[in-house]
């Protein structure tokens, strides 16, 4: 059987229907940022050891890197340029700025991405590896500093700006006790202009 | 990397169909091993088959009381299922010692089990490695095998398997059911991976061609008081240099019955079952627990620079058992 090694795929990028023709070993990193333009989401190990390339598939964060951009077709994929509301930032955005949860501000996008996700995980009820009891019956531990460094361990930062992310994470966490749609939900939203 | 095929495919027999005719295929679940070894020149698939849309994609309680997790069930699903977490506490905790937020929720249950050693050798194409080139020789042996194997290893290889999800599997008695162009099977985890001897390149028990369909944990009353305890040189998100999953049903002091495996020191997930014969029916003792810990390790043959794993491998037993000792009477 003669297999075809390309193809034409249809990725849904922040809500934008996108047509490319890849080659099959295409990751998702590279349709991004060679394919689409979309240079926000970076490149550091290209072996999913750092999380710069963290992105959200269906809502997950997911790296990009390991990700085949001819297996992310049919999933909803937000890249760090998708996830503010028009000028207005994502709380997320907005408490890396107010508290220099960076340095040099390579692995920003994808502290963002994943930050938003813990977020979200944390609020789903999700334990971690620095949950004590992880049987349902314990209820959800707050995100303390433990927690948020324990689910923000696969975005890697060589300025060491560890202190301040942490920081931010926990503000926007609060942040996101008020009302406020979910960068998830305004993806779905983009093309309709409900919710804006 | 090798160009190839790409196939998504919807029914369990279409998969098994589709491996059968193109034998230099590869399933592709998650892609966080399969993926990065092909970056690496490691695997050369000529066709991936996208097993990740496959109906198996969920958690469900067995009339015995047990659970099936279906094959595409994400790391992330598994740790986070109520069930999971009340039942098999360690198995949750397991899975969430390995990798990152990211990778678990990218990564399978089938393909965490069929995941490659991380030895720095087999995924260097410019050394030797017994398992990428049988015959070809073993550098670890007299070289870098600080976290290589100190049970079950050979001459021939001292690679670890990397699984944490393995470990707390292997001391449930998880079973694996496959599904074969001629029919369905199963093999308990304790059998899945083959020993390594003079063929440290063939690594599990699954007949060629299948592929995972799932995993049915069956009822373990004992597994409500569990825990998995994983060392490892940093805090977090690194693999294991020695791990634990125990579970303990203690009473009036005498252990009535006790679960325990080992992680990151054999080939497969190390189900200590001298240590449980040692403890069953006898005291919930610190003195107990090392006996116990050392029967288990008598077998253990370490290398120059991996002896440190005997010690890790006792005090884990004893400080784990001792905390669920303490906690069993609370």
């Amino acid at each position: 059987m003669a297999l075809s090694t390309s193809s034409a795929i249809t990725l849904n990028v922040n809500g934008e229907k996108r047509t490319l023709p890849v080659d099959h070993r295409t990751t998702l990193l590279d349709a991004l940022r060679e394919h689409l333009d979309l240079t926000g989401t970076k490149k550091g190990c290209d072996q999913g050891q750092c999380g710069a390339c963290t992105v959200l598939l269906d809502g997950r964060r997911a790296v990009a890197c390991l990700q085949l951009a001819v297996a992310a077709e049919g999933r909803a994929i937000t890249t760090i340029e998708g996830v503010a509301d028009g000028e207005r930032l994502h709380p997320v955005q907005q408490a890396f700025l107010d508290l220099d949860g960076y340095q040099c501000g390579y692995c920003t996008p994808g502290q963002i991405c994943s930050a938003i996700a813990v977020i979200e995980e944390h609020a789903a009820g999700w334990p971690s590896a620095a949950t004590t009891d992880v049987r349902p019956e314990a209820g959800v531990p707050p995100l303390t500093a433990d927690e948020i460094r324990e689910r923000m361990s696969g975005n890697l930062c060589r300025c060491g700006a560890y202190v301040s992310i942490v920081q931010a994470v926990a503000q926007a966490a609060e942040a996101e006790q008020a009302p406020f749609s979910g960068p998830v939900d305004r993806v779905d939203t983009a093309n309709t202009e409900v919710g804006a | 990397m090798k160009e190839f095929g790409y196939r998504r495919v919807s029914d369990v027999s279409g998969a098994v169909a589709l491996l059968g005719a193109e034998p230099d295929a590869r399933f592709l679940g998650g892609g966080t091993n399969l993926v990065d070894l092909m970056k690496a020149g490691v695997e050369r698939p000529g066709l991936l088959i996208d097993v990740r849309e496959l109906p198996l994609d969920r958690i469900e309680a067995t009339d015995d009381g047990g659970l099936r997790i279906g094959a595409t069930v994400t790391n992330s699903d598994l740790a986070a299922d109520p069930e999971v977490r009340r039942r098999y506490p360690a198995l949750a905790q397991a899975v969430l010692a390995g990798a990152s937020g990211q990778l678990r929720n990218m990564a399978t249950v089938g393909g965490n089990l069929l995941q490659r050693t991380r030895c720095g050798y087999f995924t260097d194409l410019t050394k030797p490695c017994n398992k990428r080139v049988p015959g070809s020789g073993c550098p670890a042996i007299k070289g870098e095998h600080r976290n290589h194997a100190i049970l079950g290893a050979s001459e021939h290889c001292a690679a670890v398997h990397p699984s944490d999800m393995g470990v707390a599997l292997a001391a449930f008695d998880a079973v694996v059911s496959y599904e074969t162009a001629h029919g369905p099977g199963e093999l308990p985890l304790t059998e899945f991976y083959l020993p390594v001897g003079d063929t440290p390149h063939l690594e599990t028990a699954l007949p060629p061609g299948a592929l995972i369909t799932g995993i049915t944990l069956p009822p373990a009353p004992v597994a409500a008081l569990s825990r998995y305890r994983k060392v490892r040189e940093r805090a977090s998100y690194a693999f294991a240099i020695g791990s634990l999953a125990a579970a303990l049903d203690v009473q009036d002091g005498v252990i009535r019955e006790v679960r325990l495996a080992f992680g990151a020191v054999a080939s497969r997930p190390w189900r200590a079952r001298e240590a449980e014969r040692v403890l069953a029916g006898g005291p919930a003792s610190a003195e107990a627990f090392a006996a116990a810990a050392d029967a288990e390790l008598a077998a253990a043959r370490v290398l120059p620079h991996n002896g440190f794993k005997v010690t890790l491998m006792r005090n884990l037993v004893v400080a784990t058992l001792t905390e669920l000792t303490e906690e069993a009477a609370r």
